[in-house]
């Protein structure tokens, strides 16, 4: 009898499993950004949260596109 | 640090679509979509210009603006980005762009149109930096990687430059005095055009 109620309690839990679906209809909040967040430039392994490192190695390679300074070194 | 910025030099694109090339191999973008392509104005004739366009990551971005599902945005350094698991293809966004940036794979039986695809300043998108998934849907993380985008560092005449706006700026100030021409080429006479001279000289003591 036991195992009836148990089997009987264990069967209504899968049936029911399904009641607990989430709502797939989007909320849309008017102007903002709905995606996902993204991580800054520098938040990596390589730069390891170095603001100054990444904004230097940028400098640096924006400095390249610079021919006459580049002719100059 | 300013806002990224693209700049081309219409004197020294030579059309030969590097920049094209470099973009199409760096993150394999799909056939068809073409996210920069180089347009020449009066293309066979002498004087014939061409300049290098891609999306210019607009400070007020009008595909931000119409997007139904707001699936834009705009990182600290200026890059405009978007989520494509949120993009549903609907091309407002391509006809809000005055430059045609926004790129749609319309490949499949019945020629669908996908989820827009567009430069991203090789800045990646909403997606753990430099992985698979981030590859995969938005091309590779250069800008994580300390690196400007692949277009500008391939230029061979360096007409196009990309990268913080003053210091771009500043290399296109100085090759334009170094070329020996002056405001007729770049600065305020460009900008607002000649100034006007008026009828009435000023008279009068400042206040």
């Amino acid at each position: 009898m036991k195992r009836i109620l148990i089997a009987g309690l264990a069967g209504s839990l899968v049936l029911l499993a399904a009641c607990g679906e989430q709502s797939q209809v989007t909320v849309y909040k008017q102007g903002q950004y709905q995606g996902k967040p993204d991580k800054r430039p520098w938040d990596n392994a390589q730069f390891k949260g170095d603001k100054v490192a990444w904004e230097n190695a940028i400098r640096a390679r924006s400095g390249n596109q610079n021919e006459y300074a580049r002719a100059s070194n | 640090m300013a806002r990224m910025k693209f700049l081309c030099d219409a004197e020294r694109c030579i059309e030969c679509n590097g920049c094209v090339t470099a973009c199409k191999q760096e993150h394999e973008v799909p056939w068809g979509v073409n996210r920069r392509r180089v347009v020449t104005l009066n293309d066979g004739l002498p004087g014939e210009k061409s300049i290098s366009v891609a999306c210019m990551h607009c400070s007020d971005a009008p595909c931000m603006a119409v997007c139904p599902v707001d699936c834009f945005y705009k990182t600290a350094e200026g890059v405009v980005l978007h989520d494509k698991d949120l993009c549903i293809g609907c091309g407002y966004c391509f006809y809000a762009c005055p430059f045609g940036a926004p790129q749609f794979p319309q490949d499949g039986a019945f020629g669908l149109r996908g989820k827009m695809d567009k430069c991203t300043f090789c800045a990646g998108g909403p997606e753990e930096d430099n992985s698979a998934a981030e590859f995969k849907k938005y091309g590779r993380n250069r800008l994580a990687e300390g690196k400007l985008p692949a277009c500008a560092e391939m230029c061979s005449t360096k007409a196009l430059l990309g990268g913080d706006g003053d210091v771009v700026a500043d290399i296109y100030r100085n090759r334009v005095l170094k070329r020996g021409k002056g405001s007729e080429v770049w600065g305020w006479g460009t900008a607002y055009g000649k100034p006007e001279k008026s009828a009435t000289p000023p008279t009068g003591a400042k206040s």
